[in-house]
Order: structure tokens, then C-alpha cells, then sequence
């Protein structure tokens, strides 16, 4: 499942290292739907900017992450429900839409 | 079924700490009540309850809470659903605070203002205590409190947790009555997603919107994150933490156990030889100095416990662990206690309290007897000594010690097993609980908070557990004192008393597994520790031996010559696995808050020594060994 969403580079834990990106929607997987909320809690909602700082060895799991002011470890299957993208494409969506 | 119940709640008002994790909240506790502290648990869990009292500048003295951290008010830990339960009024046999300090860490406001606006929605009177402002000034972040308490409609002060003068403003704000009467009025209605947006426009309107990396925190990240480095050190501060828990306790476990042996002959000599004397030197005295014991072990994995969370290392060792633990349905959390049951299983299963995960921490606690503590050394060296030939192996092994390594490894791979068992056929094991672990900016550990938290293991170790070791010592000494021999008896006095029948009696149990009579006496009594079954062999066996130490010496030549090499590493079996140590039973029945898990944890330890012992007798017996 992860692997697959990391592919396409759309969620957290396919990032690249020091990359700022923005939070654009969460969704939990179908067995813990209490994660979301939970990583919502923590700061990851939508618009954040967050930022992956590091990956253990060995394995690259579990991660490091920066969420606003603070900094969260995540395993990549929680990562994996944070969808980010690049900083400007967020900026260009919130023009185009309502405030 | 329902029981009246009826609750004293001592007079004066209450005040109750909430905040996000890592906010800073105990140090502004500590600071506020100093050592006027009491620490038990929630009634019913087994959660941590902090209470403490002050006086303010005009005089008036306050009760205050100090709750676990929480991120929200939708509990995800059953810490968390105390906060909840507390604050909303429904906590069995808590009182509602009358008012409400949410302490928000100055340098990270937009995740900790989400719980002050939903905390305030509660309608109880409450105030924001900014804590860690000179650290946000240093950051550049300039927070005016006034416009902030204009913002949010409560009063807000600025703290300073780890100075002494950091609280002098809230506690001035205590005695305004002001501040008691005035609640915003409950509106449960509001959903928390609006608090995001609202927390944003604050900080908008306040200039505070920037993102302030943290550079200090990263930089030591950069080093203690790192791919290479980062395990490296990690080795390192691990090794040092255990090298301080078996060595450095050393010396002073050999004052408390010489002070014990010492009162005990100063007893001896003033009293006549009789029933009082065995009672208060072999019963009350002996079972003080084996609490007493494990307080130097418990002092020193405190002082490091509790510097590596302050310091903000603890969380990032967790997060190099992670991996390996996982891998048996443990987080990185339960490194630590693993590693200090090596020395002890005791500090070990205290120190389980570091794991916030509830079902982690009880596989913890389970499966931590099965670390080879210091305590089975002198068991494994006896029957090592008397059985294993000194030869060396391949010409630079040494065939005792790697026979003593294989025992080390059998207990790793145990407890290794069980964790495997338990996460992959218990529902609550299938389940994956996630990791999502803050990792806070690093801070220089105050001297304040680590001694007041090493105060507070050393009351709870002393009157809790102590209670129940010091009585089952007790307990064990009328066991193998009563009744007395008959006269003329010929026999040692032991096996006239209720441990030596019982142990006889055993001994049809143990049969099968090879013990003896005289082993399964020696067992009785050997709960008490592990290493007393080495003197009650020489009991026994009735050898005049003083100590331990010689009546090893003694026993060498007896049971090497009496016992048969099967029943010899069928012992050795047994002690890898069983908990022949009533003190640490005790110390999870305080950690689990009940008789539940350390009957369950002696039942399946006895089966699982009972099963490894008749493998490796009748593997043993089979090759020729019996």
C-alpha cells in the first residue's frame, strides 16, 4: 500500500529530505480510522507545511518529520495518509478558490 | 452491584495543569509545589496522579493537578482519557477544578492554542500560562500576552519554567478573584476543526504566522539522527546506562547488603538465641535490607531515565529502536527497561512507565523477567562451575563462559518469542498502534526536576513495593521456620517446616524434570531471591557455610558429585525462565495496579520453566547424560 502511494511522490513518506511541502488532505487507512484525527491532532491538517527531515536506518522507516513548529517521528504507513504537495501548487489552489 | 461511595476532598480550591505533551507543564508543576508533591494513581488505572499544593502571595493555599499531557480532548491513551474525564467532571472520585491553567508552549502556539480555545469551551474559569517565553524570545518570536488574552478572551501570563522567579506573575494572577469567577460559558457545539482556522488568524493578527525553524534542536539532530553516527551514540549511551546499573551499584548494594548482615549479628548478639531473634534478623531485617537493595539500581536508571527525557533524547532513542522493536510488536519506548532488567528487573518494569502505549507497557513489564538479571549469577556460576568443564573451545573460547552467553541468549530469545506470541495471536497485538511520537526541542535537564523525579521512584519503590517484599519475606521465613524440628531430630530444621514439606510435596512435581528433593526444598524458600537458593541448598545439604559465597564453595563438590548433568542444566533451564522472585512480582502488582498480571505473568513463567526444563532433561537424559 505504501510503496504504491510513495510511487506516485503524492504522500509524505515518498518525500524528499529538506523539501517544504503543503498538507493536502488526510486520509486514514480503512483499519485505523482513528488516524486521522489523530495526525490532525497533531498538527497535520490541511494547508500545513511540513517537511521531511530524516530516515532511520536501517530501512528508512521509521521517519522524521517537521509539522509547523514541531517535530514528529511517524512510521511510513502513518505517513502514508498525509498527501502533500510542493509549496506553490497549494498557493496557486487557494487563489483559484474561495476565501 | 453499585457501591456508595463516598469522596473526602481535602477543603480549598482547585487548580489543574492541562496541556500538550512537552509543554513544560511538570516543571511549572515542580516549580510551583516544590517537593509538596503526592504521587498515586487514578482511581481504577493505572495513570500517574500528581498532586501538589502552594501557597500564593496574599496566602491563600491551593491544590493543584497536575493532569497528563494531552493533545486534544479526544483521549487516544488512557492517560489522555484522564485529562478528559477530569476536566469534563466525570473522573471517579475527582473533584472538577475550579479553575483551569492551560500551560501552551511559547515556542510552538499553533498546536497548543487549539487545546486552550477547546479546554476554555468547557466553561470552567481558566487562565493560559505561557510557558517557555524566554525561549521563544531567544527564538525571536516576541508574543505580547496582552493581546494574546485580548485574542483569546482569557487572562495570559507569561512563565518561565525552569527559573525560580518564572511564575511569579500566575501566581499573582491567583489571587485575583476575578479569575475564579469569570468562565466563558460552555458551547460544546463548536467543532474542533474551527479551532485550526481560529488559532491561525490569532497568530496572523499577532505577526506570529512565520515558521521559525528550530536550528539549535536541528543542528544536534543532524549528529544524534544521523544514519551512522546516530546508532553509534545511541550504543554508546546504552552501554553507559548499563555499565552504571550493574557496576556502579555495586558498591553501594555491598554497603546496604554488609549494614543488613551487620544489624542482623548486632541483633543476634543482644538477644538470646530463640524464635524473636530468627524472626527480626532472618524475617524483619533481612527482608528490609532485600528492599533496601535495589535502591542504588533504581537511583541510578532513575538519574539517566529521567535526564534523557528532560534533555529530549529519550523520545529520538525510541525512534533509533523503533525498527528492532517492531519487529516483535514493540516500540523503541521499551528498549531501556528491557536493557535495565539485565541488572534488575525491578527498575526495569518501574521504568516501564516511560512506554505510553498501555498495551507495550504491560508486554514490557511481562516479558522483562526474562532478561538475565544480576540476581541468577550466582545460580548460573555454581552450577556452571560444578558442571561445565574449564576447557577452552577452538583455543580462544572459554566453554564456561560461552555455556553462561548461550543462558543470556535463551532468555533474549524467550522474551523475544513471547513478544512474537503476543503480537501475532492477541487481537490487541494484530492491531497496528501507531508511533507518532513528538521529538522536542532539546533542553538542558534542571537539577530541580530529575531530583524531584528520582525522589518520587524512591517513595514509591519504598512504601509501595517494599511493603509487599518485606512481607513475603515474612511470610517465607514462618514458611521455613515453623514448626520447629522435634527433639533429636537428625535431619536439618528445614525439612521438618511447612517450606521443606511443601517442598517435598514438589518434588513428585519436579520429578519428571530431574530435581531432586533437595532442589525443590531449596526452591521454597529460594523465592524470596534467586541467589537465596544457593544458601538454602547449603542448607540443605546442612553444610555450616556463613554466606553465599561459601556455601557455594561448599556445594561444589557435594552436588557434582551427587547430581547428574541432565538435572544440572535442567536447573539451569528452570532459572532462565522462572520467576523465582517474589519481589518482582510484587513490583508489578504495583505497576499494574492489581493481583491480575503478576498471577498470570508467575503462571505462564512457571509453565514456560517447566517446559524448558523437562525439554532439556529428557534431551539430555536421551543423550546419555541422566
Amino acid at each position: 500500500m505504501r510503496g504504491e502511494k510513495g510511487k506516485r511522490g503524492g504522500t509524505l513518506d515518498g518525500a524528499t529530505i529538506g523539501q517544504v511541502l503543503t498538507v493536502q488532505c488526510i486520509e486514514a487507512p480503512a483499519g485505523a480510522p482513528e488516524w486521522g484525527r489523530w495526525l490532525e491532532e497533531i498538527g497535520f491538517v490541511v494547508g500545513e507545511r511540513v517537511m521531511l527531515m530524516a530516515r532511520a536506518l536501517p530501512g528508512g522507516d521509521p521517519l522524521v518529520v517537521r509539522v509547523g513548529q514541531s517535530t514528529f517521528a511517524l512510521r511510513c504507513a502513518e505517513a502514508a495518509c498525509i498527501a502533500v504537495s510542493p509549496e506553490q501548487a497549494l498557493e496557486l489552489q487557494l487563489e483559484g478558490s474561495p476565501a | 452491584m453499585n457501591q456508595a461511595v463516598i469522596h473526602v476532598h481535602p477543603s480549598g480550591p482547585l487548580l489543574a495543569l492541562v496541556g500538550n505533551p512537552n509543554c513544560g507543564k511538570t516543571a511549572l508543576f515542580n516549580l510551583l509545589t516544590g517537593s509538596r508533591q503526592k504521587v498515586a494513581n487514578y482511581a481504577g488505572v493505572t495513570v500517574e496522579r500528581k498532586e501538589g499544593r502552594f501557597t500564593t502571595p496574599a496566602g491563600k493555599t491551593l491544590r493543584v493537578l497536575d493532569l497528563p499531557g494531552a493533545y486534544s480532548l479526544y483521549p487516544r491513551s488512557p492517560d489522555e482519557r484522564v485529562t478528559c474525564d477530569v476536566l469534563f467532571g466525570r473522573a471517579t472520585g475527582e473533584k472538577r477544578p475550579d479553575l483551569v491553567v492551560c500551560v501552551v508552549d511559547a515556542t510552538n502556539l499553533r498546536r497548543n492554542l487549539r487545546l486552550a480555545l477547546a479546554v476554555k469551551r468547557l466553561g470552567l474559569p481558566c487562565v493560559v500560562a505561557l510557558n517557555m517565553a524566554d525561549l521563544a524570545e531567544s527564538r525571536g518570536i516576541r508574543i505580547d500576552p496582552d493581546a494574546l488574552a485580548a485574542e483569546l478572551g482569557m487572562p495570559v501570563v507569561s512563565t518561565v519554567a525552569i527559573k525560580r522567579a518564572g511564575v511569579e506573575s500566575l501566581l499573582e494572577l491567583f489571587d485575583d478573584q476575578a479569575v475564579w469567577r469569570t468562565a466563558s460559558p460552555a458551547s460544546p457545539s463548536v467543532h474542533d476543526a474551527g479551532d485550526h482556522v481560529a488559532v491561525r488568524n490569532i497568530l496572523q493578527r499577532l505577526g506570529l504566522d512565520d515558521v521559525v525553524p528550530h536550528t539549535p534542536s536541528d543542528r544536534i539532530d543532524a549528529v544524534v539522527l544521523h544514519p551512522v553516527v546516530g546508532p553509534v551514540l545511541l550504543a554508546f549511551v546504552l552501554f553507559l546506562i548499563f555499565q552504571a546499573v550493574f557496576a556502579w551499584a555495586e558498591v553501594p548494594m555491598t554497603m546496604i547488603e554488609d549494614a543488613t548482615t551487620g544489624l542482623g549479628q548486632l541483633v543476634s548478639s543482644a538477644l538470646p538465641d530463640g524464635m524473636l531473634r530468627s524472626l527480626l534478623v532472618d524475617g524483619v531485617i533481612a527482608g528490609a535490607g532485600g528492599v533496601l537493595v535495589f535502591l542504588p539500581q533504581i537511583v541510578i536508571l532513575y538519574f539517566f531515565i529521567l535526564v534523557l527525557e528532560e534533555s529530549g533524547y529519550l523520545p529520538r532513542a525510541a525512534f533509533l529502536l523503533d525498527r528492532l522493536m517492531g519487529s516483535v510488536g514493540l516500540s523503541g519506548r521499551s528498549f531501556i527497561p528491557l536493557l535495565s532488567s539485565f541488572a534488575c528487573a525491578i527498575p526495569g518494569i518501574m521504568a516501564a512507565r516511560t512506554i505510553a502505549n498501555p498495551r507495550d507497557r504491560l508486554v514490557t513489564i511481562m516479558i522483562a523477567p526474562l532478561m538475565t538479571c544480576s540476581a541468577r549469577l550466582p545460580v548460573y556460576a555454581l552450577l556452571i562451575g560444578a558442571f561445565v568443564p574449564q576447557r577452552e573451545l577452538w583455543g580462544v573460547l572459554e566453554l564456561q563462559g560461552v555455556v553462561l552467553l548461550g543462558l543470556y541468549f535463551a532468555g533474549i530469545v524467550g522474551a523475544m518469542a513471547v513478544a512474537w506470541i503476543l503480537k501475532h495471536f492477541t487481537s490487541a497485538g494484530r492491531q497496528v498502534r501507531p508511533l507518532m511520537m513528538e521529538l522536542p526541542s532539546y533542553h538542558v535537564p534542571t537539577v530541580r526536576n530529575v531530583a524531584i523525579g528520582i525522589w518520587q521512584r524512591i517513595t514509591i519503590f519504598v512504601k509501595r513495593v517494599g511493603g509487599i517484599i518485606l512481607f513475603l519475606t515474612v511470610a517465607l521465613w514462618v514458611l521455613a521456620t515453623f514448626p520447629s524440628p522435634p527433639d533429636g531430630a537428625t535431619e536439618p530444621a528445614i525439612e521438618y517446616s511447612y517450606a521443606g514439606r511443601m517442598g517435598k510435596a514438589l518434588s513428585t512435581v519436579f520429578e519428571p524434570i530431574g530435581f531432586n528433593w533437595q532442589i525443590s526444598v531449596a526452591l521454597v524458600p529460594g523465592l524470596a531471591a534467586r541467589e537465596v537458593a544457593v544458601s538454602a541448598l547449603g542448607t540443605v545439604y546442612s553444610l555450616s557455610a556463613e554466606d553465599e559465597e561459601e556455601a557455594a564453595k561448599e556445594l561444589t563438590p557435594v552436588i557434582s558429585q551427587t547430581w547428574s548433568l541432565a538435572t544440572a542444566f535442567s536447573l539451569l533451564a528452570w532459572y532462565v525462565f522462572a520467576p523465582q522472585c517474589l519481589a518482582t512480582l510484587a513490583a508489578v502488582k504495583r505497576e499494574t495496579g492489581g493481583w491480575k498480571m503478576p498471577i498470570i505473568m508467575a503462571v505462564y513463567l512457571f509453565g514456560l520453566a517447566y517446559l524448558a526444563s523437562f525439554l532439556t532433561y529428557r534431551a539430555a537424559v536421551w543423550l546419555g547424560l541422566g
